[in-house]
């Protein structure tokens, strides 16, 4: 069992969701309560990393994280390294591959939040903030709570754009899921099975919690 | 209770005007005193849900303004524009589907309206207003398990318990059932003795803004036609469409013409008297009038009485439409127009009327009420009135 390899995983998943569902609740709200000119563009290039073979995004990100590219030149500006070969790289990669994994489920669950429950809101004096937080929060939860499992999943067993970006190196960017083909590529069976069956147990564990979860509302019977 | 501020109009009153060309186009005003409700009727797409969201502040007009209780809510004139959010306007509204926060019990919807009050006082005050509207016993329950006139009353319990300045109803009675919404109009009437700002009702329910409403206000394309009492407005409707969308018949056109015995109506063959209005309208000019049902006296078979001498009129009787204790009588005149009352079934059946037979009528001077004519309305409505 590569235990750094685990420590990375867990790491860049955390992390994922961390950074991701805030933007994930914001962007979910967005897309499901206004309209705007570009708007489906917008939704494409969202859903893009699902369809995109990890390789492509990673080609293109690998390229973009380069010293020579502006992103990868204005990172180096701002932090003094770099973004290929290190954890903050895969992290990036890994925010932009879970894009759809946060923002969706988020905002599938906020357009069954009635528009007038918003209205009512307003007119019972909440103002938009308390609105978010005493109406909408607690009837999108399911939707924020399944977006943070995905993500977390997802994360876990991201192998193609990580194996791009970030290699394999071990205590920064080796993830469990690389750390499983390294294994594998080395004939030893045994430890690509353990670290496999760790991955299975936590990913079937993190959507049993989603779902069992998600059948425990009194209020939404009838 | 309001009648008198509403005769002159106040300062405390609520005061909308809206105008817009589009997307919805608007062309409204309206005024409802304290104590008063106001029904906006029409038929839908006539603007009456719109005006009512402009007067909470989810719909802002391009021109327009709101008042109430003396405080500008709302004003878009002449360069000048400010709105007041929807927090700030103090406003109840009953939305038609209620729009119960789903997972907050009853009394948690009615508590997170009270944001006025000192946190302790909210539970015991949130518990009064759901025993005020006879839910108590129901606080702990889910709206989804509540029954629909149940669902109503805790819409209204947390319209209230903010303590309005105007309470907006948009078809409440809408989506429960027949006997639910008997209930609750009745409950309505009863609490409105309690509480002494406007209300607003929007309904496309004729009978319902009769019962309720002390004025109506009545709506076509986002234009205010007309506003006064149920009475004056099924009286005297100022224009044959004001009469069409009122669900009046008895709308014809005539012309002044002048005899020997003076100013008459001309309808057909006859010339009719009329006590009010004719001396303001130029001979031979055409003009539509009407006569509320309740003015056409049937003459009884061979036995002529008092009052009979008024414009009588003989017809033939083309349809009889018996609907329980009432029934509905069209009588054709000579050049086609048709006349229609109701009568109580039983003196239907002891006047023997049948169809195609010749009857007389007296068509009562106080009733013909004089309107300007509108001929390509009445006849598009004409349509409307055939389906």
């Amino acid at each position: 069992m590569d235990w750094s390899a685990f420590s990375v995983s867990l790491r860049l998943a955390a992390f994922t969701c961390l950074f991701l569902l805030p933007l994930g609740i914001w962007w979910g709200r967005v897309l499901a309560t206004t309209q705007f000119r570009g708007k489906g563009l917008c939704e494409a290039l969202i859903a893009l990393p699902l369809v995109l073979p990890p390789t492509v995004l990673g080609f293109y990100l690998l390229q973009q994280f380069g010293r020579d590219a502006p992103l990868g030149g204005t990172w180096a500006a701002l932090t003094g390294g770099g973004l290929n070969f290190t954890f903050s790289g895969i992290l990036l990669a890994s925010l932009i591959a879970n894009l759809p994994f946060a923002i969706q489920p988020i905002q599938r669950a906020f357009e069954h939040v009635p528009a007038n429950l918003r209205e009512a809101a307003w007119c019972s004096g909440l103002s938009p903030w308390q609105t978010l937080w005493r109406i909408e929060l607690p009837l999108v939860w399911q939707g924020i709570l399944s977006a943070a499992a995905l993500t977390f999943a997802h994360t876990l067993g991201e192998f193609g754009v990580i194996l791009l970006v970030g290699g394999a190196i071990d205590g920064e960017t080796r993830t469990l899921s690389i750390a499983i083909y390294d294994r594998v590529q080395a004939f030893d069976e045994q430890g690509a099975a353990s670290m496999s069956a760790l991955l299975l147990v936590i990913s079937l564990a993190t959507l049993g919690l989603v779902y069992g979860l998600a059948g425990k509302r009194r209020w939404s019977r009838g | 209770m309001g009648s008198l501020a509403s005769a002159g109009g106040h300062v405390d009153d609520l005061i909308v005007t809206a105008q817009q060309a589009g997307p919805i186009p608007l062309n409204a005003s309206f005024r409802c005193a304290p104590g008063e409700l106001l029904a906006l009727v029409g038929p839908s797409g006539s603007g009456k849900t719109t005006l009512l969201r402009t007067i909470a502040g989810l719909y802002q007009p391009q021109q327009g303004s709101v008042r109430c209780a003396g405080r500008e809510w709302f004003l878009a004139q002449s360069g000048q524009r400010h709105s007041l959010p929807p927090q700030a306007r103090q406003i109840g509204m009953v939305f038609q589907d209620y729009a119960l926060f789903p997972h907050l019990t009853a009394l948690q919807n009615v508590q997170l309206a009270m944001g006025h009050l000192p946190r302790a006082q909210r539970f015991e005050q949130a518990a009064q207003w759901l025993s005020k509207v006879r839910l108590q016993g129901l606080e702990a329950r889910y709206p989804s398990e509540l029954s629909g006139g149940q669902r109503q009353r805790v819409a209204l319990a947390r319209a209230l318990a903010r303590e309005p300045q105007a309470l907006l109803l948009d078809e409440p009675f809408s989506a429960v059932d027949q006997v639910t919404r008997r209930r609750l109009q009745r409950e309505l009437a009863l609490l409105r003795q309690q509480i002494s700002i406007p209300i607003i009702l929007v309904t496309h329910d004729l009978e319902e803004a009769t019962a309720l409403a002390d004025q109506i206000c009545v709506l076509h394309n986002g234009v205010s036609l007309q506003q006064g009492t149920p009475e004056a407005l099924f009286r005297k409707p100022t224009s044959p469409l004001v009469a069409r969308l009122l669900d009046r018949h008895n709308v014809f056109s005539g012309e002044v013409v002048e005899t020997d015995a003076g100013r008459r109506l001309q309808w057909g063959e006859w010339w009719l008297e009329v006590a009010e209005g004719l001396d303001r309208v130029e001979p031979g000019k055409p003009l539509a009038w009407y006569l509320p049902p309740s003015d056409i006296v049937l003459h009884r078979r061979g036995r002529p009485s008092q009052g009979e001498r008024e414009n009588p009129v003989a017809a033939t009787v083309s349809e009889m439409v018996v609907l329980g204790g009432m029934t509905s009588i069209s009588l054709r005149v000579s050049h086609g127009d048709m006349l229609r009352f109701d009568i109580a079934t039983h003196a239907a059946k002891r006047n023997q009327l049948s169809l195609g037979e010749r009857v007389h009528v007296s068509l009562l001077a106080e009733g013909i009420h004089l309107m300007p004519s509108q001929r390509t309305h009445t006849a598009s409505h004409n349509k409307r009135n055939l389906l």
